[in-house]
């Protein structure tokens, strides 16, 4: 995995609440086999009208945001479907960064699985990201090892990866690392043998039947 | 010790190895996996020379994309036969236990887990699928993981979870006539929101509980995520025991008298405490119907279309005059005016025995409106084949509904059931987002007799004054 560490680029803002998985990556879209080419389907249905053309209402449609890589948008961000292949699509589309209130459980986990940094912020202070990044051009900095936001108007907040405090430390550190969680839980060799050997001889009759 | 929670005993009994500041490693004692969220799961593995390490706690199916028509003929998407195979081909080469499109096994995960009695209480389960959650109806902790956790499951076993708070939904008094459990969990969603419990394990307690069937525990479960919390779970009592007793994985004899005596021990100790508690009284749950975009927004049917300038700020006026717009729906309109064109008996909500008994009930020498299509897609090949024991196949087909083979079908339209631009549903299933039925579909949710009762209308009703 790739690590994470700073990262400056131009933000996209989506000024919606409970923007469902769904719409980052419809289901129609779900059935590759592989993990890559996700990046054409991110929020197909808002970006194009019924014949096919690209939906000139769609916020994210304007030519300025074409290269951004940091996407901001209201709370409850990704809930609905565990498909990683959200994740899957921001990441191919080029945004590693998502910036939002709060974030809905699996797609959270998902995002860090993926080298994809959930920015956790205030409501009023991404109000001001949304507000400043619906003009051309804005862009801001988001440091994982200092955990802030800046911009050049003067923003500088600290921010977590997760309101959890130990989840955001622990998380940080494997973002940080770009660390892959089956590598880190294969050191655990032994106590999960340990533990299989217990649970095999304590609870034999709820063996498989 | 300490009173424990009926998620805090399960909990402790599953944590392999556990620092400080960071996630436990817990023990998985059942993995569900469907052909969506695992090919690039088993591509990882291979990639790096992994196996898979327990096959014997693993199950695959197929549910999401599979047709729900004739069988016996090729599989026309060649993309969704593509996704099939794939697992086909991975579950054979890993030795995990498959049941393939024609196997009598087969069904919707979340259905043929509790169904086969490999959900049994105590279990660690999880899937890669959000409505895992359903299998806390056993008194299981069920959680829902995205594929690479699939692929680590797959290598290790364990995930790697922090722990959730505890939230305890207790669900006074009983409920009145003609409001289902699926009433009921969109009661609940409704008064705490579609991101109230993100970031819990929700145990839901309370007289009106206990009175559930499993089945209607199930779809209470089952729509926990939407309402955020990742887990939701019921104790097991001797509703649970009664139904797991016999299924085809559960212990037997001897085995079977222990794991009910373990069973029995794992209910919250008295004097236990939850992070928040969330009181809901049952007196007061009506049959419900969503009018907008997400399962939170939900109104009794007796209701009308909300007014977008009556919310609180401009973005949420905003937003609802989007929703009213997407769903083709206007303020002050009544939700007994509002005409279907599909109705969908079925998914991981809504499509067990009790679910079609009582949609076959309510249309029982009745016929569907002829302005609209309804079709059941049964919940695994057992329940086809329960139903049709029962001649509940032709009370539907006689009505004029299809009776399809078993899937998730027209819940999140991955195969070719699914709601063209601007047709509007009735749906027993568990999401209505934009989109989610067939790109400009317009989704309903309502429980199984209240969209029985829409296909025969044509427009929803209040099921309480059905006759």
């Amino acid at each position: 995995m790739q690590p994470y560490k700073k990262v400056t680029g131009v933000v996209a803002p989506l000024d919606r609440v409970n923007v469902d998985t769904d719409q980052i990556c419809p289901a129609v879209f779900l059935k590759r086999v592989e993990r890559t080419g996700f990046g054409q389907f991110l929020f197909h249905s808002w970006r194009h009208l019924a014949d096919g053309s690209l939906n000139p209402d769609f916020e994210l449609n304007a030519p300025q945001f074409k290269d951004a890589t940091v996407l901001v948008a209201g709370r409850n961000f990704g809930c609905g479907s565990s498909r990683e292949h959200a994740v899957w699509a921001l990441e191919d589309a080029g945004f590693r960064t998502v910036i939002a209130p709060s974030f809905a459980e699996i797609f959270h986990k998902n995002c860090f699985e993926n080298g994809v940094c959930p920015v956790v912020l205030p409501e009023d202070q991404v109000d001001t990201i949304l507000e400043r990044a619906s003009k051309p051009g804005y862009q801001l900095t988001v440091d994982l090892e200092a955990c802030t936001v800046t911009d050049n108007q003067g923003l500088n907040v600290k921010f977590v990866t997760h309101q959890d405090l130990a989840t955001h430390e622990f998380r940080r550190y494997t973002l940080l690392n770009g660390l892959d969680e089956i590598g880190l839980t294969l050191r655990q060799e032994a106590a999960i043998t340990a533990y299989e050997e217990r649970r095999a001889r304590d609870f034999a009759y709820l063996a498989r039947h | 010790m300490a009173p424990r929670t009926m998620f805090q005993k399960i909990w402790d009994e599953h944590v392999v190895h556990e620092e400080p500041g960071q996630p436990a490693l817990l023990y998985v004692d059942l993995h569900l996996v469907h052909e969506v969220t695992s090919p690039q799961a088993f591509d990882g593995l291979k990639l790096n020379g992994r196996k898979v390490r327990r096959p014997d706690l693993t199950v695959a199916t197929v549910d999401h994309n599979v047709p729900t028509t004739d069988r016996s003929l090729p599989i026309e998407d060649e993309v969704s036969r593509t996704q099939i195979d794939a697992l086909t081909h991975n579950a054979k080469e890993f030795g995990v236990p498959y049941y393939d499109i024609f196997s009598g096994g087969q069904g919707i995960v979340h259905v043929i887990g509790p169904e086969r009695g490999f959900t049994q209480p105590g279990k660690i389960v999880v899937c890669g699928d959000s409505h895992t959650s359903t299998h806390g109806a056993l008194g299981a902790i069920g959680i829902a993981i995205g594929t690479t956790q699939v692929e680590h499951v797959l290598a290790t076993q364990c995930i790697v979870q922090p722990k959730p708070r505890t939230m305890e939904i207790r669900v006074n008094g009983d409920l009145p006539r003609g409001v289902s459990a699926k009433d009921l969990i969109l009661g609940i969603i409704g008064q705490i929101g579609i991101d109230g419990g993100t970031g819990y394990a929700v145990e839901y307690t309370g007289e009106a509980i206990r009175s559930l069937t499993m089945d209607g525990r199930m779809t209470v479960c089952n729509m926990s995520i939407e309402a955020g919390a990742r887990i939701g779970m019921i104790a097991p009592d001797e509703t649970t025991f009664a139904y797991l007793n016999g299924r085809a994985f559960v212990p037997k004899g001897d085995d079977w008298t222990k794991a009910v005596a373990y069973w029995k021990s794992l209910p919250a100790d008295p004097g236990a405490t939850y992070d928040k508690t969330v009181e809901i009284d049952a007196a007061k749950m009506v049959p419900f119907v969503t009018w907008g975009t997400n399962p939170g927004m939900v109104l009794p049917v007796t209701s009308r279309i909300p007014d977008p300038s009556s919310f609180p700020t401009p973005t949420e006026q905003a937003g609802a005059r989007r929703v009213l717009e997407y769903m083709g729906l206007r303020a002050g309109q009544a939700i007994q005016d509002i005409t279907v064109d599909k109705v969908f008996i079925g998914s991981c909500t809504n499509s067990r025995m009790e679910d079609l008994r009582a949609a076959a009930a309510v249309i029982k020498g009745k016929h569907v409106n002829p302005k609209v299509t309804a079709l059941v897609v049964p919940g695994s090949a057992a329940i086809k084949l329960q139903a049709e024991a029962e001649g509940l196949h032709t009370v539907f087909t006689d009505a004029g509904f299809e009776w399809r083979e078993a899937g998730c079908s027209m819940c999140l339209g991955m195969n070719p059931d699914i709601l063209l631009p601007g047709e509007r549903s009735a749906s027993t299933s568990n999401r209505n987002f934009e989109g989610r039925q067939g790109k400009g579909g317009r989704t309903h949710l309502v429980g199984p007799e209240m969209a029985a009762a829409a296909a025969v209308a044509g427009h929803f009703v209040d099921i309480r004054e059905w006759k």
